[in-house]
């Protein structure tokens, strides 16, 4: 049988980087003292456990969060994680301003207990969870994401949570449940950005109901093995690995099923500049500004080049079925 | 004013240190800078970090060069000329840096990639615009050039700084507006309008 290498499959040289062989030793470290405990009962010997991959190191910032590593394909990247100094003050979280620095920096004053998420709309089963039905009701993964900006920049990170599509079967989705409405919280007290009027508040993104169900949507309750950081969409948030990063919309309060099509916030804003579909294409130019190459962070520094962006940001091979037949210069 | 301190900061401003001490107080910035970029302080995305910082200098220099005359008229502290010259350099010297870290940091010097990303994005095209406009003020800053123009074509030649200024803020301003964000824009865009609205009205008045 001839093995044909599928373009979004890494090269044989490229297969062993940094966080992958780092991981590995967290996990023979971890293993050791496994080992050392259980007094030579054997367990070294289970070839099952010996194939078990490594999670991310904890950042040791904020509260544990126990995960397995996702098993879903593409589920795992192999590109070098951008360091978690970078993934937690470099961000976009408009609720706390409109500078990179500014989540960082007045994230604190988000109040992420209690919370609750309501699933809405065209469901047999309404739902309304509270922040610890929501952590159990789905297996916590660990999955490795790239993350593409619509600015020209990209990260790697480690997510903690399990399928959108884990939490949306549970409110028994109808027939007429064509898309999906994400409502974020925006309240003026714990979120100073939201008094200004940069956006139509709150935030809303949305997804077609099969994006949604796509098992590499991620609902994400933490990164690098630990809850997530308020300025990262703290308690829970979306991950669409292969659209641009504002249609991952950050502290979720409201997610309602829904016949048409919404509008999100950035269509509302700018509809010629931001589209419905939002997917990462490298040929697609933005109206002001080219997306053909991003800037990895934390890769490199000052001098490191521009990298090419990957279409659907190297998810092709998962969601580009999705897809197929549409005009992707009409659908942007 | 009082005569007193007017005639004791005139002699602070003849000092024969206080060109240098400006020419070393011009370097600051640059410096902190580097010094931040070696160290690896400047932030995630450092690239972007160095190409802000470096053009919000050169506006700040470009507007502290357009302050001198109307300073000097007000505070009646002719002296304060000595230092104009100075700062236009200065404000010169950051966008040089800026449009050169814009080229080699963000662009890797892929020309045609410039070529390109000038022509798609019209903030940067009028950074250019600035930068070109600005050039041969620089170049015609020198003793040599003065005397060689004449005082007269040499000050009609330097008025095109005005316009060098309207076209750095409009560079600045199209770049914030990606965000929505005008609060520094509407405080530089505030300082700008006085600076010039003062020569206007200097001008206004001549011509009555």
């Amino acid at each position: 049988m001839i093995r044909i290498p599928q373009p979004h499959e890494p090269l044989p040289s490229e297969i062993t980087p940094r966080a992958a062989y780092e991981g590995r030793r967290v996990w023979l470290q971890q293993a050791g003292a496994l080992a050392a405990a259980a007094g030579g009962l054997g367990s070294l010997g289970d070839p099952a456990q010996a194939a078990a991959p490594a999670l991310t190191p904890r950042a040791g910032k904020l509260d544990a969060l126990a995960a397995v590593r996702g098993t879903t394909p593409g589920s795992v990247v192999m590109d070098k994680l951008t360091p978690y100094e970078d993934v937690t003050t470099y961000n976009n979280f408009y609720e706390f301003g409109t500078d990179k620095s500014d989540p960082a920096e007045y994230a604190h004053t988000l109040r992420t207990r209690p919370w609750s998420l309501s699933i809405e709309g065209e469901v047999g089963k309404p739902l309304k969870l509270g922040l610890d039905d929501l952590l159990k009701a789905g297996a916590m993964e660990e999955r490795i994401y790239r993350l593409r900006c619509v600015e020209g920049w990209s990260m790697v990170i480690p997510w903690v949570g399990y399928s959108l599509s884990t939490l949306i079967r549970r409110a028994e989705p109808t027939s007429r449940a064509k898309f999906v409405e994400f409502t974020t919280l925006a309240d003026p007290k714990q979120m100073p950005g939201v008094r200004s009027s940069v956006l139509d508040w709150p935030y809303v993104e949305g997804l077609r109901i099969d994006e949604a169900m796509h098992p590499l949507t991620l609902m994400a309750f933490g990164l690098y093995g630990e809850i997530l950081p308020k300025q990262n969409g703290a308690p829970l948030r979306l991950v669409v690995p292969w659209k641009y990063g504002f249609k991952s919309a950050k502290s979720i309060v409201r997610i309602r099923l829904v016949e048409r099509q919404p509008v999100s916030s950035w269509t509302r804003a700018a509809p010629s500049e931001y589209g419905f579909y939002s997917n990462v294409n490298p040929k697609v130019d933005h109206p002001r500004w080219s997306q053909a190459t991003e800037r990895r962070i934390g890769d490199g520094g000052l001098f490191a080049p521009r990298r090419p962006t990957l279409m659907f940001n190297g998810y092709e091979a998962q969601v580009a079925s999705m897809y197929a037949g549409m005009d992707l210069r009409k659908f942007y | 004013m009082l005569a007193g301190p007017r005639t004791s900061l005139t002699n602070l401003l003849v000092h024969p240190l206080a060109k240098p001490a400006l020419w070393g107080l011009c370097a600051v910035p640059m410096v902190v800078l580097i010094g931040r970029a070696l160290a690896d302080q400047l932030g995630a995305n450092p690239a972007e970090a160095l190409i802000r910082e470096t053009g919000e200098w050169a506006l700040r220099w470009l507007w502290a060069c357009l302050a001198i005359t109307p300073l000097r008229q007000v505070l009646q502290l002719p002296a304060l000329l000595r230092f104009r010259r100075a700062l236009g350099v200065t404000a010169f010297v950051y966008g040089v840096i800026h449009l050169l870290a814009y080229a080699g940091l963000d662009q890797g010097w892929q020309l045609d990639a410039i070529v390109k990303d000038v022509l798609k994005r019209n903030f940067i095209l009028v950074g250019v615009l600035a930068m070109l406009a600005m050039t041969p003020l620089a170049l015609t800053s020198f003793n040599r050039a003065v005397r060689a123009l004449g005082g007269r074509r040499w000050q009609a030649l330097h008025r095109w700084v005005y316009a060098v200024a309207v076209l750095v803020l409009l560079h600045f301003f199209w770049m914030k507006s990606g965000k929505n964000d005008f609060g520094e824009v509407a405080v530089y865009g505030a300082v700008l309008a006085a600076l010039l609205g003062w020569r206007f009205g200097r001008w206004a008045r001549t011509v009555q």
